[in-house]
């Protein structure tokens, strides 16, 4: 619970203006944060994602989305946890939470 | 029963007073106002003369040079932005497209987006991203030109926008809204990544399209 909504502070810091309130994302500029499947299947990469950004093509709910997102390297291992959590929760299905040590290994291994 | 005749009274007293005052309420004319008098018939009359937005001309998203002849007869909404914003454009252009599509279709309102990164925004990419944003039409234009001329009109819409390393994005600027009507006087600002003033935008365009009708 506590992870939801320290979660949820950061994600409207730090990505509301882009993927929206709802995690709806905007067009197909940004992309929603609804796809399940894509959670799951990237699971391993999303800390990467939000920590260094990212450029270059990925399908979202079938949907190809292709800007460049910013980097926010000020964020801290349990910040993305938390923010992981709040998304997986509350615009996918998850039922479980990211654990800070999981984070740190997931940054450990991000493609370059 | 008295409370249901109270509470008739009440709904009753609210329509005529709202009913009333839409019928009065324009929008206000911004901007420094100045006089001039005239001689009409031998007498002298005091006019005013408004503010108002300069002779423009933009690149749009098409390649296609746009005017201020673009927007005549029309009311349009201006912002200031630049397509890979981090921080305040998304927001703004989400909130700006409610009204695109509220009143798409409807050729006395237009929209002007300029962009203020003369460097990077050329018009195949104002053309990228307004076809993502979601506008298939021309009635909402996307624009760039030079430094000195965006920078310079934004002035004119009393917006601010100024080049700053460092800032996210590197270019930092205000997220107005602004309306002007047809006589190119500006008639409203509105903050928009507030909601509430978003939808006092959507609810004085409204009004002045009654004005303008």
């Amino acid at each position: 619970m506590q992870y939801a909504s320290n979660g949820q502070k950061l994600y409207v810091k730090h990505c509301q203006n882009c993927h929206g309130a709802q995690g709806e994302g905007l067009g197909k500029l940004y992309p929603p944060l609804t796809d399940t499947l894509f959670l799951k299947e990237h699971r391993s990469q999303l800390a990467c994602i939000i920590r260094n950004g990212m450029r270059g093509e990925i399908k979202v709910h079938g949907i190809s989305y292709n800007q460049q997102m910013p980097a926010i390297p000020e964020l801290t291992n349990i910040d993305i946890a938390f923010i992981l959590t709040y998304i997986t929760t509350y615009f996918g299905n998850s039922k479980t939470h990211f654990k800070q040590e999981e984070i740190a290994e997931f940054l450990d291994n991000c493609k370059k | 029963m008295k409370l249901l005749k109270l509470s008739f009274l009440v709904f009753f007293g609210t329509y005529i007073l709202s009913a009333c005052q839409s019928e009065q309420k324009k929008l206000p004319i911004y901007g420094e106002t100045t006089t001039v008098t005239n001689m009409v018939d031998g007498k002298e009359v005091v006019d005013s003369v408004y503010h108002t937005i300069p002779d423009f001309s933009f690149l749009n998203q098409d390649s296609v040079l746009i005017s201020q002849d673009f927007f005549k007869d029309k009311i349009y909404v201006a912002n200031f932005f630049f397509t890979h914003c981090p921080s305040i454009c998304p927001t703004m252009q989400r909130n700006l497209l409610k009204a695109y599509e509220k009143y798409k279709g409807n050729n006395k309102i237009a929209f002007l987006s300029h962009s203020i990164d003369f460097k990077y925004d050329q018009p195949y990419v104002l053309k990228d991203y307004a076809t993502k944003l979601g506008v298939d039409n021309d009635q909402w234009q996307f624009v760039t030109g030079k430094k000195q001329d965006v920078y310079g009109i934004s002035d004119k819409y009393m917006v601010f926008t100024k080049e700053d390393a460092n800032v996210p994005g590197g270019y930092d600027h205000s997220s107005y809204l602004v309306i002007i009507d047809p006589a190119r006087r500006i008639r409203g600002a509105y903050d928009g990544t507030n909601d509430e003033q978003v939808s006092k935008l959507l609810s004085d365009l409204d009004l002045i399209l009654k004005e303008y009708n």
